[in-house]
């Protein structure tokens, strides 16, 4: 095939899937600006624009108390994340020490147990000291479900890392923990802004853990917040999609704007040309 | 410049300096771990033990437990909606781990060779998209799409197969394949994002020698892209699998389980035995046996592809 061919091959298999990608969010979007009188599940373009949605739906669904709620969780779940599972990549990675392996595989069962398996007794646990409908009920579990991606994640990442920067590192003299936070973090910008984009994500849309840790209204998550407001307009599919904007607008915006940085990362690369 | 020569150059060697570390225990390698132990070991592994404990009994959540032994997993064994349950799961796993992979892979493929493409990183924002998208307004969203009014039968009333249209959720054939393909829209993004950064972190020199060798498009990916990509393979098949295990939300979502049980799967057993039911030792044995194939499959998972590691 000569090269213009291939390239218009490459662009329509690359749009047929982008349209595929986008079509149910367009979808939303669109029926989230057609006035009541008109909606439908059918994704019609609305005749007039109508705003209106946004507001009924921020008004009757305490959509402000829950993206604050969310963005409070998702945050703190990200930062301790990161912190806990460079240490500890970092350590997997770099250090010898008996029962390396055993406590490896040990982080590696976080990666792979449902929440499910352990949601019920951590409630009644939670429960006893009086934890639940609290933040930390929703952080805490939340960072150690991330863990296990995450330590898995950033072992992979330093074990990756060329023996001469190391090497080059060691000769200036510097201290382990001076040496991982000064110059191997910095380098592993690109994977730590991959994994903290999908913990992110994870957090975000956590949906079992705030529905069993959490009762009161204030400290519910915006996905939460949703299947509340859901359930009490079932058909009001334009009040529906208005509402689900609200819920994935603030991930979907700073996802353009971390993605931005996380490509530029991946092609710059600071490890390779 | 001079430190990226040096830097490729040594990529092969890194794995043969390893071992001429010194051999003394490193106890500082505990500390480091420690914090992130701890958490697992309270928040996870804790009451992951517990849920073992408690399907040893019959318990509604607030009266004392009385012993129950293997009588839960005896029953979950005899309980036709249980057993189904599990079947969906594999349902799922096409929907939500092959399918997905098999795109990226075409797509990776595609696009492997095309570095140079104009408007490539826009492309790869909005094929990433559904994946940041919160899963019950995903859940929100294909409810409008599969609705009996919705926009896929008015498709294909368009294109003249008004005959196949139907409530896709409510019916009781297409209700969990339906499920499914929500999950190949979802986890598409993932995989593609995980092979991307993989490609990228394939040598170069790698392609440009098989370019030299006048390899095509086919060639060049079972012989540079597809051996390169093992480990995020492997990472994109161990996380999608288990999506497709821990389904819970979508279901929640768009179906209840239903019509009848024929959406019903087991993440979705566990919270309605032990939040709606009160049959909290139930739910853990549940609970249990789902972690337990979890763990068979991806350590199977690993097993086959890490053989060289």
């Amino acid at each position: 095939m000569s090269r213009r061919g291939e390239t218009v091959l490459n662009y329509a298999v690359l749009t047929l899937f982008a349209v595929l990608a986008v079509f149910p969010v367009l979808g939303v979007v669109f029926s989230a600006v057609t006035p009541p009188a008109q909606s439908s599940p059918s994704f019609t373009v609305p005749h007039s624009l109508y705003l209106g949605n946004f507001a009924t739906a921020w008004q009757q669904g305490h959509f402000g108390t829950y993206l604050r709620s969310s963005l409070l969780v998702a945050v703190v779940t990200v930062l301790l994340t990161s912190v806990l599972a460079i240490l500890a990549g970092y350590s997997f990675a770099t250090f010898r020490f008996p029962g390396r392996g055993v406590l490896f595989a040990v982080t590696l069962v976080g990666l792979m147990v449902p929440a499910e398996a352990f949601v019920i007794p951590l409630y009644f646990d939670l429960r006893g000291v009086g934890v639940t409908d609290t933040y930390w009920a929703l952080i805490l579990p939340q960072t150690a479900q991330s863990l296990g991606f995450g330590v898995f994640w950033m072992r992979n990442f330093f074990r990756s890392v060329p023996s001469s920067i190391v090497e080059a590192a060691q000769l200036d003299g510097a201290p382990d923990f001076t040496r991982l936070w000064r110059i191997l973090v910095p380098i592993g910008r690109p994977a730590l802004l991959t994994m903290a984009m999908l913990v992110f994500m994870w957090t975000w849309n956590e949906f079992l853990l705030p529905l069993v840790m959490v009762t009161s209204d204030g400290l519910r998550t915006a996905p939460l917040g949703l299947t509340f407001f859901q359930g009490q307009h079932t058909t009001q599919f334009s009040l529906l999609a208005a509402a689900s904007m609200v819920v994935a607008l603030p991930v979907v915006l700073l996802y353009m704007f971390l993605q931005r940085h996380f490509i530029r990362g991946m092609l710059a690369g600071a490890l390779r040309d | 410049m001079a430190v990226d020569a040096r830097t490729a150059t040594r990529r092969d060697t890194a794995q043969a300096g390893a071992p001429r570390r010194r051999r003394r225990i490193q106890w500082v390698g505990y500390l480091y771990i420690l914090p992130a132990l701890a958490v697992l070991t309270v928040f996870l592994l804790v009451p992951l033990g517990q849920c073992v404990q408690i399907s040893l009994y019959h318990w509604d959540g607030l009266s004392p437990a009385t012993w129950a032994g293997v009588a839960n997993y005896v029953d979950l064994a005899r309980d036709p909606v249980l057993r189904s349950g599990f079947g969906h799961t594999l349902v799922l796993v096409v929907g939500f781990a092959v399918l997905p992979i098999l795109f990226a892979l075409t797509l990776v493929a595609v696009m492997g060779r095309a570095v140079k493409l104009r408007g490539l990183s826009v492309y790869r924002v909005v094929l990433f998209l559904p994946q940041v998208i919160a899963s019950v307004v995903v859940a929100t969203s294909w409810v409008a799409i599969y609705a009996p009014d919705g926009v896929l039968n008015g498709f294909l009333a368009l294109i003249g197969l008004k005959m196949v249209t139907r409530p896709w959720l409510g019916d009781f054939g297409t209700a969990l394949p339906a499920v499914g393909l929500i999950g190949t829209w979802v986890e598409i993004g993932l995989c593609l994002v995980l092979f991307l950064a993989g490609v990228a972190q394939i040598p170069r020199e790698l392609y440009e020698a098989a370019r030299l060798d006048g390899a095509g498009i086919v060639r060049e990916f079972f012989a540079v892209t597809l051996p390169g990509l093992r480990g995020q393979i492997a990472v994109a098949l161990t996380l999608t699998v288990i999506a497709a295990f821990k389904t819970f939300d979508l279901v929640y979502v768009t179906t209840h389980g239903g019509p009848g049980t024929s959406t019903v799967v087991p993440a979705y057993l566990i919270y309605d035995r032990a939040f709606n039911l009160s049959q909290v030792g139930s739910a853990c044995a549940v609970g249990v046996v789902l972690t337990a194939v979890i763990l068979v499959i991806t350590l199977v998972i690993n097993r086959v592809s890490g053989g060289g590691e």
